[in-house]
C-alpha cells in the first residue's frame, strides 16, 4: 500500500505553488508557462479523482447500449464505427444521453472552465420548452 | 551558459538584423537608417519584429515579417512572398490591410519576409469582447467583418499562382484522414463527420480567394472597428462561405458564448454585411455547414498534438492543447442536439 497523502493531493499542492510563489518571481514568459504547468497539474489531479467513477459508468452504459463486453477503449471504437457506418444516430434510444454525459465527464477533467461546458451546464439545468 | 540564455541569443539575432535592416532602410527607403528593433512574438511559423526607420531624424515605425530564423518554411503555410502578394491585392481590392513596403530579397541576407507598415490597434480577443474601449466598435464589427469578407471574395483567384485548390468534398475527406491518423475514438467527430456528409455543398461554380483564418484574434480592432485584416498564410481557392462560418466558431468567441459572431455580433448583421456588399444571399444552411467543419477541424487539430507531443515536441503547453479537443466535442454536442443544427436541410441525391 502506497502511503499518504494520495497523488491528487500532492498535485493540488504543485499547481497551487506554481500559480503563486513561483509566478510572483518569474518574467513574464516563465509565468506564463508556469500557469500551462499548474493547468495540467490540475488536470491531472481532476482525473485521479473523478475519472474512475466516470469511467466505470461510462463502460457500463457503452456495454448496454452496444449489447456487447469489451475494455472502454474497444467499445468505444465499435460505437464510433457504427456511427460512421450509419447504423446508430441521435435517434437511437440512449445515445444521446451517454455521449451527453460522456461528454461533460470529460469536460469537467479537462476544462470545467470552459464556456461551451458551463453553457451545456446551464442548458441542460433548464427544462426544455415543449 | 550564455548560449542557454534566451534573452542574450535573442539579442544577437536582433544585433544582425537590425544590421541588415540598417542597410535596407539606405538602399531601398532612401532613409538614414532604423532604431528600436524589437522582437514582437516568437511564434512557431513566423517571426514578427517592430522597428523605426530613420528619416531627418523622423522615426516611421514598421513591422517585419520573417519566416523563423530567416529560413525555416511552414508546410500548410503558403510563404511570406505570396502573403505580400495577397496584402497588395487585398489593398487593391478596398481591404482594410497594412500597406506592405519591401519584400525581402535575397541581396537583403534576411532570409524570406517582408516589410509591412504598422497598424494601431489590438489583436487580443479577450480584450476585443470585453474591454471597454470596445464598447463602441463592437456592435460594428459583424456588419463591417461581412463587407470586408465580400471584398476580400472578389479578389482575383489569380493573385498568387502557388494558392492551393479545396472542394468542400475534398476537404473534408482530408480532416476525416486526420482524425483516423489519431487512432482515438471520439464517436461525436464521427457523429459530426455523419452530420456533414449528408450536407457537403457541391464544389462551387466560381471558386473564390478564401482568406482561411478570418476570426476574432486575427483581425486588428481600433476604435472604429477593423482596422486591419492579418495573417493570411492559410488563404486558398475554394468555397467562400468557409470565411463566414469560421468566425462563428465557439473558441474565437472567446467566453461570449452568445455573441456567435467572433464573441462580438450576430450572424444576421454578419450575413446582412456581405449580402450587401457583395448582392448575394447568403444561404444560411450552406454557412452552418463550414461553422460545424470549422469546430470539428479545430478539434481534430487539438487531437494530433498528442502525437506531436510524443514525437517531436514533449512541451507541457502541447500536451494540454491536446487536452483541449474534448472543448469541441461539448461544442458540437451543443450544435448537434439543437433543433437549428440538428434539423438543417441535408444535400440531395446520393453524393
Amino acid at each position: 500500500m502506497q502511503d499518504e497523502p494520495r497523488p491528487p493531493e500532492i498535485l493540488a499542492a504543485v499547481a497551487t505553488f506554481l500559480k503563486g510563489a513561483a509566478t510572483r518571481e518569474s518574467g513574464p514568459h516563465v509565468a506564463f508557462q508556469l500557469r500551462v504547468c499548474a493547468n495540467a497539474a490540475e488536470i491531472c489531479q481532476r482525473q485521479l479523482e473523478t475519472a474512475p467513477a466516470a469511467e466505470a459508468a461510462e463502460l457500463a452504459r457503452l456495454r448496454k447500449l452496444l449489447d456487447r463486453d469489451g475494455d472502454i477503449f474497444s467499445l468505444n471504437q465499435e460505437l464510433a464505427a457504427r456511427i460512421r457506418e450509419g447504423a446508430m444516430d441521435l435517434a437511437w434510444p440512449g445515445l444521446a444521453e451517454h455521449l451527453w454525459d460522456t461528454t461533460l465527464a470529460k469536460l469537467a477533467v479537462d476544462q470545467p472552465n470552459y464556456s461551451g461546458y458551463r453553457a451545456a451546464l446551464a442548458e441542460r439545468a433548464t427544462p426544455k420548452e415543449p | 551558459m550564455a548560449a542557454d540564455d534566451p534573452a542574450s541569443a535573442a539579442k544577437s539575432v536582433g544585433e544582425a538584423l537590425a544590421e541588415g535592416l540598417g542597410h535596407i532602410a539606405r538602399r531601398h527607403f532612401a532613409a538614414s537608417g532604423v532604431a528600436n528593433v524589437t522582437r514582437m512574438t516568437a511564434g512557431a511559423t513566423q517571426e514578427i519584429w517592430r522597428f523605426e526607420l530613420v528619416e531627418n531624424g523622423a522615426h516611421t515605425p514598421l513591422i517585419l515579417r520573417r519566416a523563423p530564423g530567416g529560413e525555416r518554411v511552414s508546410a500548410t503555410a503558403i510563404g511570406l512572398e505570396t502573403e505580400a502578394e495577397l496584402l497588395r491585392a487585398a489593398a487593391a481590392a478596398k481591404v482594410p490591410v497594412p500597406a506592405v513596403r519591401h519584400v525581402l530579397t535575397p541581396e537583403d541576407g534576411l532570409g524570406h519576409g517582408f516589410i509591412m507598415q504598422f497598424v494601431e490597434g489590438e489583436t487580443l480577443g479577450g480584450r476585443i469582447v470585453r474591454d471597454p474601449r470596445f464598447a463602441e466598435a463592437r456592435p460594428k464589427l459583424a456588419r463591417q467583418c461581412g463587407e470586408i469578407l465580400a471584398r476580400i471574395h472578389t479578389m482575383p483567384t489569380g493573385t498568387a499562382p502557388n494558392l492551393k485548390h479545396a472542394t468542400p468534398a475534398e476537404l473534408l475527406a482530408q480532416w476525416r484522414a486526420s482524425y483516423d491518423a489519431t487512432n482515438w475514438p471520439r464517436p461525436v467527430f464521427d457523429l459530426t463527420f455523419a452530420w456533414l456528409e449528408a450536407r457537403v455543398p457541391p464544389a462551387p461554380t466560381a471558386p473564390r480567394l478564401v482568406h482561411g483564418d478570418f476570426r476574432n484574434g486575427n483581425l486588428m480592432i481600433g476604435p472604429g472597428g477593423v482596422a486591419a485584416v492579418l495573417d493570411w498564410e492559410l488563404a486558398h481557392i475554394g468555397d467562400p462561405m468557409e470565411d463566414l462560418g469560421w468566425i462563428c466558431v465557439n473558441p474565437w468567441r472567446f467566453g461570449m458564448v452568445d455573441k456567435p459572431v467572433g464573441g462580438f455580433g450576430e450572424r444576421e448583421d454578419l450575413y446582412a454585411g456581405y449580402e450587401s456588399a457583395s448582392g448575394t444571399e447568403v444561404d444560411r444552411a450552406h454557412v452552418r455547414f463550414w461553422e460545424v467543419l470549422g469546430a470539428l477541424k479545430w478539434g481534430v487539430m487539438c487531437a494530433g498534438m498528442t502525437a506531436a507531443f510524443r514525437a517531436g515536441d514533449p512541451s507541457v503547453e502541447r500536451s494540454v492543447i491536446a487536452r483541449r479537443a474534448s472543448e469541441t466535442e461539448v461544442d458540437l454536442m451543443r450544435i448537434l442536439s439543437s433543433p437549428s443544427g440538428g434539423g438543417g436541410p441535408r444535400s440531395g441525391g446520393g453524393d
